[in-house]
């Protein structure tokens, strides 16, 4: 796998005064692949993603894309370089047009406003935005919000897309339709996906492979299937290992 | 008739009457429209850092002082004419914006405390100018003083109403760029910064050079409507210069007008000048000292009370130009 990866993290840590919050993690994420981070609340997700996509840089290890080494870029150097992501509390530019929106994503790849345009319109009617192109961001529901979110990031055209917690606050149905919509993106485009997921309904459907995260460390990996089945996962989740008869 | 239509005909109709209005009214007047122009002109160019890229200047006052004081320094010491003056002027405006963003953007100073700082550094070249010989210190640099009646473009020497259309010319030029600035990929990125920095850098946006140029851009327009004022007025004093109330008076007409729109700043500035002119002869048959600055001070309240996006945003609607948004 590691030939082939994408995304190479390696051995990366930070540490925020006393707590350690990321430590030692590595992991890949293979071209076309959609790999979760799982883990409870503070077991250093969100961190990992800001370590990635530029927001700390971490105090040891270091982050490759496509065999290019950006550990300790700046977030928007880290975007130049292929890296695109949500934000956990989405973050629309709420003054602006859901098109406007998504065109600042699309500016990256070129300086034309009819070009930016085309490319804008195109990821919205991919994520179901079409009819809400010429609504005003703050006036969008959650779901539209978490879509918008996912649709401006794309528009930078990312090799690899980050999203975090984008399913958090969706019902059930909204989820399903997320799921199917990011699983056709990653297909049809080749798309890389890392994602951090609280929604296990949504991480089982949608990713090949799955990295645990516990107390900054990685405790498990491997398909689904593996992960769900890993006592040392059960065990951070449920608090202990199930007795032999238990469950 | 499509949207855009209706925008270009009612911008033609704005010209039209401004280009003949002077025909019509007498002298006050006209000194009055200069008024109006001169707020316009200054309210658009605070408007592209604050309005468009939202990093609030609370001091522009400098760039006013520092494009005035060239110009006029040049003019009076070396006999060079104010358009030279004024080169020269964007080129020490530009770099002084250019620096204090750099200085505070570089340290994350944002928000208010940016602004507090955009207010120190005026506030300090004010009273660095109050000591600086070359140009009068604080008893004042003086001009020739303007003929009524020749007119010298090159050294900007007439009457009135030569700087009425002088500065005509230069509200729409300032209009024409904004406009243009708004569509292209740096209009966008500023506008992105104003509405979620964290998320713009995320999309890739240098966050820190598109504000700085967002400050120099507003500096060097800023410092060009300075001169102009110079050679309007004749004489400069650093204390009403670089004044603080300056500053504020700047952005009262974009606030009132609508903050980060394209004609919210004329606009502003003509219901500014209007209402003020209204209250003086309103309040001028009572003999109450401060009638005058409070009615406009209340009527100031009610405006931003019922329109806090300004009357721009309103009016537009009303004049059904409201799906023009740029």
């Amino acid at each position: 796998m590691s030939a082939a990866a994408l995304l190479e993290v390696r051995g990366i840590s930070k540490r925020f005064r006393g707590l350690q919050a990321v430590d030692g993690v590595s992991f890949a994420v293979p071209r076309g692949g959609i790999v979760a981070l799982i883990g409870p609340n503070g077991a250093g997700k969100t961190t990992t993603f800001n370590l990635i996509a530029g927001v700390f840089a971490p105090d040891r290890g270091s982050v490759v894309l496509d065999g290019a080494d950006i550990t300790g870029l700046r977030p928007d150097q880290a975007c130049r370089a292929g890296i695109a992501r949500t934000f956990q509390v989405v973050k629309p530019f709420g003054g602006l047009t859901v098109l406007e929106n998504v065109m600042v994503g699309a500016f990256k790849a070129s300086h034309d406003r009819i070009a930016a345009r085309d490319t804008a319109l195109e990821i919205l009617a991919r994520l179901g935005l079409a009819d809400k192109a010429e609504t005003v961001a703050k006036s969008l529901t959650l779901p539209e919000r978490k879509r918008l979110e996912a649709a401006r990031a794309l528009a930078t055209r990312p090799k690899i897309l980050l999203l975090d917690e984008v399913m958090a606050g969706l019902r059930p149905v909204e989820i399903d339709a997320m799921v199917r919509t990011f699983a056709d993106l990653s297909r049809e485009m080749g798309l890389a996906i890392l994602l951090t997921e609280h929604v296990m309904r949504a991480v089982m459907a949608l990713s090949h492979h799955i990295v645990v995260l516990h107390h900054g460390q990685k405790i498990s990996e491997g398909t689904p299937e593996q992960v769900s089945r890993d006592p040392a996962v059960l065990d951070c989740y449920l608090g202990a290992a199930p007795a032999a008869g238990g469950a | 008739m499509r949207l855009p239509q209706r925008a270009a005909v009612a911008l033609a109709l704005f010209v039209a009457a401004m280009l003949v209005l002077p025909l019509f009214v007498d002298s006050y007047i006209v000194s009055l429209l200069v008024v109006v122009l001169f707020a316009a002109y200054f309210g658009q160019a605070w408007n592209i850092v604050t309005g468009f890229a939202g990093q609030l200047s609370l001091g522009h006052a400098l760039y006013v002082g520092l494009g005035a004081y060239t110009s006029a320094a040049l003019f009076s010491h070396y006999g060079l004419p104010p358009w030279f003056g004024m080169l020269a002027g964007i080129a020490v405006a530009a770099t002084a914006g250019a620096i204090i963003a750099a200085l505070s953007f570089r340290f994350r100073v944002g928000g208010v405390y940016f602004a507090l700082l955009t207010i120190a550094f005026a506030e300090f070249t004010r009273i660095l100018f109050d000591h600086f010989d070359w140009v009068g210190a604080s008893s004042g640099l003086f001009l020739p003083v303007s003929s009524r009646v020749g007119l010298d473009l090159l050294r900007l020497r007439g009457p009135p109403v030569m700087f009425y259309y002088l500065l005509l010319a230069l509200t729409l030029g300032a209009l024409a760029l904004s406009h243009h600035l708004l569509r292209r990929r740096i209009g966008y990125y500023w506008q992105a910064i104003r509405e979620d920095e964290e998320a713009a850098q995320a999309l890739g946006i240098d966050v820190f050079r598109y504000k700085v140029a967002a400050m120099a851009l507003s500096a060097a327009m800023t410092s060009v409507g300075g001169a102009f004022l110079a050679f309007y007025e004749n004489n400069l004093y650093p204390d009403t210069v670089f004044a603080i109330g300056r500053s504020i008076e700047i952005i009262t007409a974009p606030i009132i007008g609508g903050l980060g729109t394209l004609f919210g700043p004329i606009l502003g500035a003509f219901v500014l000048t209007t209402l003020g002119e209204a209250m003086t002869s309103l309040s001028s048959g009572f003999a109450l000292n401060g009638l005058k600055q409070w009615c406009y001070g209340a009527a100031l309240l009610l405006i931003v009370a019922l329109q806090p996006a300004g009357l721009w945003p309103w009016l537009r609607t009303r004049l059904g130009l409201a799906e023009v948004r740029r």
